[in-house]
């Protein structure tokens, strides 16, 4: 376990630092520099402003440079608003973390109460229906569900608020981000659980009387939902992805906005700043649900 | 043995001999030895596969809906005699008033015409946009280009990951634990990120270049395919080592080396086709996920350059105008969940048939 461990962190760091290499080399890349303006100025100033944002050590130096002020939590300022970029990002975040966290919460209890419905009827009119659901929202980009979400609710019927920030206009965000892993997760269970109901425990759990609700919910369950888990990993990291798209369209003022503002702004360190951030935050997360995977079922063989 | 031999010059069986005694054997019939024969015509692996496929009515559904949709974008510029980019023109004069028309409806200027001429125009079968241009073409390019992004990816990845998959497989020892340590790392970098910094970065770097194949294909284009390059094979390299390493200690192919089959022999008629239908699969499963990524990346507006359309920068810009013309934006998308479900449920039929092994 411990081996498995420190494998599996020095993976995720050596990840982030590809990432960041990359982010860092890839906007290095791009060319002019930040005080390629309009207005020219003198060498001198040049030669100082270079200076003081170090532009005027080697490219190397200027990379590790910058890692270490990131590991201090200092991303620098952002080149449009000219403010603390660190200060946008964790505002920002908020808002992003609730409802991507809402979203994630809602796909993984609809999700596994669908499939679990799916296994246990199965080849009947509720799994076909089920079947039929998710076939269709797995084939069906975020983008283009949202904005129906938002042509019908919002528009429509006006039954719900764009997004002013209340929980009432939370719902549409977070279904909309929602849809594609509960599908998905409804699958996955669905799959896991038949696989469960047709063990010898649950024929034996039956044949010694226990209650039928006991041995969906005790024996079959429990088991089917391990490979849940390690879908958390890839969710969170499509639910962070999908927001890009689905704060544009509902115009939350959340990171997946920020991040497509830095761009069309082609505002650098923005830029820089939010992938790394996003990154670290999916690696964090790929490495907590495959390390949990591993501690919930000890069935699973370290290597 | 001699097939002439009948029973009475069978060898007589000495009584200590461990040998089986031929006289307590009856000779089969020819009748008998009819029933041995194989009755129905041999069938190749790729025949069986295509004969299972063929009865699932969701794989055939798709198959059909995709030629449809394949015929209908090499057709159709060639009968309707409108441009993707172009305004409506009404008897060689541009006709600014064909703003966002209904399906099948004329403007004013239209309908003048055709009362003047008796001639008869071509319908707006998808109405037209707020630059006047006729909506049914710019859907058939954008699914045009979706498709063929969808499919150039997906071939890149192929080439790629098999080549990588199947020299890390046969290599094996510290070549492959280099290569496969290489791919954990992309596997873990969050790609729709990457895929949209380094399309930032190319646009940048490529806006200037002189390159005719580059300029004609459009700086993003380029970049779409550079990153679907960069960082989309490792899936398909992953399970093709997989799928190699498996197929070496599998005891058929124990069998075929027992019998003497050369090791050639094994990689072409044991090895190959049994990788085959995870490649073929893999790959199908990939084009809807390359379209995915098209769309997502022009409805963030890093997609193919305007006028050029796709259909995610359709869906993009149809968002505009949403409340008076949720029409513009019906059509492009349910063209791209038509598109993604027929791959999809092609790709579900194709690993059924080929490799049931897969089956959940």
């Amino acid at each position: 376990m411990t081996k498995y461990l420190i494998k599996r962190i020095l993976l995720a760091v050596l990840s982030v630092f590809v990432i960041c290499l990359i982010t860092f080399f890839a906007m290095n890349a791009v060319p002019g520099g930040p005080f390629n303006s309009e207005k020219a100025l003198s060498e001198a100033t040049k030669a100082a402003l270079e200076k003081r944002y170090n532009l005027d050590k080697p490219v190397i130096q200027q990379f590790f440079l910058y890692l270490g002020n990131i590991l201090h939590g200092d991303f620098g300022v952002s080149l449009k608003t000219g403010r603390d970029i660190s200060g946008t990002i964790l505002e920002c975040f908020k808002v992003s973390a609730t409802i991507g966290g809402l979203a994630a919460l809602f796909a993984v209890i609809i999700g596994v109460v669908l499939g679990a419905i799916a296994a246990l009827f199965r080849n009947r009119w509720p799994d076909r229906l089920i079947v039929f659901l998710t076939t269709l929202f797995t084939a069906m980009p975020s983008f283009v569900f949202a904005t129906f979400l938002l042509m019908i609710f919002c528009i429509q019927l006006k039954l719900l608020p764009v997004w002013d920030a209340s929980s009432k206009s939370l719902v549409l965000p977070v279904v909309a981000l929602a849809a594609y892993p509960t599908a998905y997760i409804t699958r996955l269970t669905k799959s896991s659980m038949l696989d469960a109901l047709s063990q010898d425990y649950i024929r034996t759990a039956r044949s010694k009387g226990v209650p039928t609700i006991k041995v969906i919910f005790k024996h079959a369950l429990r088991n089917a939902l391990i490979p849940v888990i390690t879908y958390i990993g890839p969710m969170l990291a499509y639910i962070l992805t999908g927001s890009l798209v689905v704060e544009n369209i509902f115009t939350i003022g959340g990171l997946g906005q920020q991040f497509v503002k830095s761009i069309t702004n082609r505002d650098y360190p923005m830029i820089m700043a939010t992938t790394i951030f996003l990154a670290v935050i999916m690696v964090v997360m790929n490495l907590l649900s495959d390390i949990m995977y591993k501690v919930v079922d000890p069935r699973i063989k370290l290597d | 043995m001699d097939s002439n031999m009948d029973s009475m010059n069978m060898p007589k069986k000495s009584p200590f001999s461990m040998q089986i005694d031929l006289q307590r054997f009856e000779k089969a019939t020819d009748e008998e030895k009819k029933q041995q024969d194989v009755m129905s015509e041999s069938t190749t692996f790729f025949k069986d596969g295509m004969r299972k496929l063929m009865k699932n009515p969701l794989a055939v559904a798709s198959i059909i809906v995709l030629v449809l949709i394949i015929l209908t974008i090499i057709f159709a510029p060639l009968i309707v005699p409108y441009g993707y980019s172009d305004i409506i023109k009404v008897g060689g004069k541009r006709d600014k008033s064909a703003k966002n028309l209904a399906p099948f409806t004329y403007s004013a200027k239209e309908i003048d015409y055709m009362e003047e001429t008796g001639e008869k125009l071509f319908p707006h079968i998808m109405g037209t946009d707020s630059m006047c241009r006729d909506y049914f073409i710019r859907v058939v390019y954008g699914t045009r280009i979706s498709l063929s992004v969808g499919l150039f990816a997906s071939i890149l990845v192929l080439i790629i990951g098999v080549l990588y998959g199947s020299i890390s497989g046969y290599a094996g020892g510290r070549v492959d634990l280099v290569m496969m340590r290489i791919v954990d790392i992309i596997y873990s970098l969050p790609d729709m990120l990457i895929i949209i910094l380094l399309s930032v970065v190319l646009n940048e770097t490529l806006a200037n270049t002189q390159n005719p194949i580059i300029k004609s294909l459009g700086t993003n284009m380029v970049s779409i395919f550079i990153v679907f390059g960069l960082l989309y094979w490792v899936g398909m390299a992953r399970l093709v080592r997989g799928e190699i390493l498996k197929m070496k200690n599998n005891e058929f192919v124990l069998a075929a080396k027992a019998v003497g089959a050369s090791s050639g022999r094994i990689i072409r008629s044991h090895i190959i086709p049994n990788c085959l239908s995870v490649i073929i699969i893999t790959t199908a499963l990939q084009i809807p996920s390359a379209i995915f990524t098209e769309s997502f990346l022009s409805f963030v507006g890093m997609g193919v350059k305007a006028p050029m359309p796709s259909l995610g920068s359709l869906a993009n810009a149809a968002r505009e105008g949403l409340q008076s013309y949720p029409l513009q934006l019906v059509f492009p998308a349910v063209t791209i969940v038509l598109i993604v479900l027929a791959f999809n449920l092609l790709g579900d039929g194709l690993r059924d048939a080929f490799d049931p092994k897969l089956r959940r």
